[in-house]
């Protein structure tokens, strides 16, 4: 266990987190099971007052959720120098077989955390609680995931230890253990731009279209995600290139280090905020015709979709921008 | 300005208006929580701050030291491995070093003598650091006896003593020439204390070094990368040692914040009971509870944090830096470099105001779903 305060403040938020999202999924499934708005029993009555706690928790804890991505990359970062070979938060990752499925499973629960809390702020904004299933409903998966999560960077964390000169002779090489950089598999590059730019250019059509008109969040939102995919995997394929100015180095973590001028906080913050704005859209698309949302969830999903747009298309400039103005260029 | 940002103004203005009127018991809050994110911060500072002097000091370092181990202890390596290694291809440079430690009956502190080849240094004559003029009392053109293996003293007058700039790294050198530590110690011939290799390619160090392990099984190579690792990692256990103890401290923090939370007064029930009969929500009144323990925890985490930077920066740590530098008879003295990182500011503010929300948010959520007229009545 490496005892850095950056690892004791992620396994301390994330107890915390875990057990605020346990608790309000126990009431979550109750409220599931006896809501019942018209009637006037005890039990709804203790149930109404219980729901501003809860939302009051899991906005704490999901709001930590979304900062805890960032910390942790940016810790594993940190923490490369203790690893023999281990040149970036790759490397950390890669130091154990933890690594990597904790890092997906944070980026599920970013996800999840990010349309929760908006589809919480909707229900926020009408009187009589519209989307109280919905949102507990949604907050059904959660509870495992968060729980899993947090098993997962316990045993990563206490699963790391750092390579330090021992007393024995030799210290490393006697051992002659391989180095941990982590090579990543890459996907061809010219089919990767195209799709690359396909869905970007699409997400923004339809994005613009829906901003403009209020219709077509469904494919919006679909369109997003598959940004979001696609983006990252483009990142690995061909975009990081540019940046690193070398045709072998297909890192997506070197960009965080400012070596390259912290390019990869933009880059990921303005990705996944506008992958998670415009998958919202979507989510709240069902209940525009809802009693007192009527008014409320059309105005929230443009302003979502103009949030998701500008998002992506500073994206898009920041990719352009290395593409075309960095002196490397791939060869056909 | 829009209605929602004017009514989040004006229950913020509520909030600190509200604070004000309980002076006593939210200064004594605000005390304890501005003491415990100052120790915390002290820590993390003055961690990082060593860090990165460690960092700094061994950047002079030879990329790669060879040393010889016979039975699991350094002993002198024979100066004949030099050519051998060498001539292994990548190799740049390998040069003898000569050096040892000698223990001061006089002042009771250890002296770190260095054979060095600067031609300016005359015979018998040796450069000292500020440190060990200190100790000793001597400057520039005194005499410092020296004891050699037989026990008779040798004289050796103060040429130079080290600019107090690099104190960290020469507080307790002395510089002598070579043919003067050979005859001091009487080092055996053809031998050298260890011997640093550097290489053309930084990134070629690790073959030389398991090349170094193959062709001289007895030696033990330390490479500079390794040195800097565990420094870091002693450095982040140190400090993580000490947050895991002062664990204790912020969980009794964690059980004050949430007994006064707990702990309305009548009056204060009162008041949220007026409050919600003349048309608050309950969302108002959390908004309110949560203003007000945002501008807590703000206000804490900022003195909190300014005074530890002071704290360590420009009073050296003299409050704990025995727990965390480690003790000695000849210690340098030296002020750190002030640094920022936002990374640890960001790790201070979820590590100090991250338990106090999370243990105020349920006292805020019982005060604000009281009943009116039961509070009213009470």
């Amino acid at each position: 266990m490496i005892m850095h305060p950056g690892v004791l403040a992620l396994i301390t938020g994330s107890l915390l987190t875990s057990a605020m999202i346990l608790y309000a999924g126990w009431y979550g499934v109750r409220i599931l099971r006896n809501w019942d708005l018209s009637s006037g029993s005890e039990l709804q009555l203790a149930l109404e007052k219980r729901t501003y706690l809860i939302s009051t928790l899991l906005s704490y804890a999901l709001g930590f959720e979304l900062v805890s991505l960032f910390l942790f990359v940016f810790t594993a970062d940190r923490l490369h120098l203790l690893f023999s070979g281990a040149m970036c938060a790759a490397g950390t990752l890669n130091a154990n077989g933890f690594g990597y499925p904790l890092l997906i499973l944070k980026l599920v629960n970013f996800l999840f955390a990010g349309i929760w809390l908006i589809v919480n702020h909707a229900d926020n904004q009408g009187y009589d609680y519209p989307l109280i299933r919905f949102k507990y409903l949604l907050l059904v998966p959660l509870v495992p995931w968060s729980l899993l999560e947090f098993s997962y960077l316990f045993a990563y964390f206490s699963g790391l230890h750092a390579d330090v000169i021992t007393s024995c002779c030799g210290s490393l090489f006697s051992l002659e253990r391989p180095g941990i950089a982590g090579d990543l598999v890459s996907l061809p590059v010219k089919p990767m731009r195209l799709a690359f730019f396909g869905t970007l250019g699409a997400t923004l059509a339809s994005g613009l279209f829906s901003w403009r008109s209020g219709k077509g969040f469904y494919p919006f939102s679909i369109l997003s995600l598959a940004t979001l995919l696609v983006s990252l995997a483009s990142l690995v394929s061909f975009l990081c290139l540019y940046i690193y100015q070398l045709p072998s180095h297909h890192c997506p973590f070197c960009i965080l280090q400012g070596e390259y001028h912290y390019l990869g906080y933009p880059i990921y913050a303005t990705l996944l905020g506008g992958g998670l704005a415009g998958m919202g859209t979507g989510f709240l698309h069902p209940w525009r015709r809802r009693g007192s949302l009527q008014l409320v969830i059309p105005k929230l999903q443009r302003r979502l979709a103009g949030v998701a747009i500008s998002l992506f298309a500073l994206f898009l400039v920041i990719a352009a921008y290395q593409m075309v103005f960095s002196p490397f260029r791939l060869g056909e | 300005m829009t209605p929602s940002l004017q009514r989040h103004l004006n229950i913020l203005d509520f909030a600190l208006s509200s604070l004000w009127r309980r002076k006593g018991k939210n200064l004594s809050l605000l005390a304890v929580y501005t003491l415990i994110i100052f120790i915390i911060a002290s820590i993390v500072f003055f961690t990082q701050a060593l860090k990165r002097e460690a960092g700094l000091v061994l950047q002079d370092a030879p990329d790669l030291v060879v040393q010889r181990m016979v039975a699991g202890r350094h002993d002198p390596i024979p100066v004949s491995y030099a050519t051998a290694i060498a001539a292994i291809r990548g190799v740049s440079e390998v040069t003898p070093r000569y050096w040892g430690y000698y223990y001061d009956p006089v002042t009771g502190a250890n002296f770190t003598l260095v054979a060095a080849d600067d031609p300016q240094l005359k015979p018998e004559a040796i450069a000292i650091g500020s440190g060990v003029a200190r100790t000793s009392r001597i400057s520039i053109g005194d005499f410092l006896p020296l004891k050699d293996l037989k026990g008779s003293p040798v004289l050796f007058s103060v040429q130079k003593i080290f600019p107090s700039a690099s104190e960290l790294v020469a507080a307790d050198l002395i510089q002598l020439r070579q043919e003067d530590f050979l005859r001091l110690f009487d080092f055996p011939s053809g031998r050298a204390t260890d011997l640093a290799v550097s290489a053309g390619n930084p990134a070629e160090l690790e073959t030389i070094a398991a090349k170094i392990v193959h062709d001289f099984p007895d030696t033990r190579p330390i490479l500079k990368s390794e040195m800097l690792r565990t420094y870091d990692s002693v450095f982040d256990w140190r400090s993580g040692l000490v947050l895991v103890v002062l664990a204790v401290a912020v969980l009794s923090f964690i059980i004050f914040a949430w007994d006064k939370a707990t702990g309305l007064s009548a009056e204060e029930k009162k008041e949220i009971g007026i409050l919600k009969s003349i048309g608050w929500e309950t969302t108002d009144v959390l908004l309110l509870k949560s203003f007000e323990g945002i501008v807590i925890s703000l206000s804490a985490f900022l003195a909190g944090v300014s005074l530890g930077y002071l704290h360590v920066f420009f009073f050296s740590v003299s409050l704990f830096e025995h727990a965390l530098k480690g003790w000695s008879v000849l210690y340098p003295e030296f002020k750190l470099t002030p640094v920022i990182d936002p990374y640890l500011i960001c790790l201070l503010f979820l590590l100090s105001v991250g338990p106090y929300i999370a243990a105020t948010v349920v006292p805020s959520w019982l005060a604000a779903t009281v009943d009116p007229d039961a509070a009213m009545r009470s």
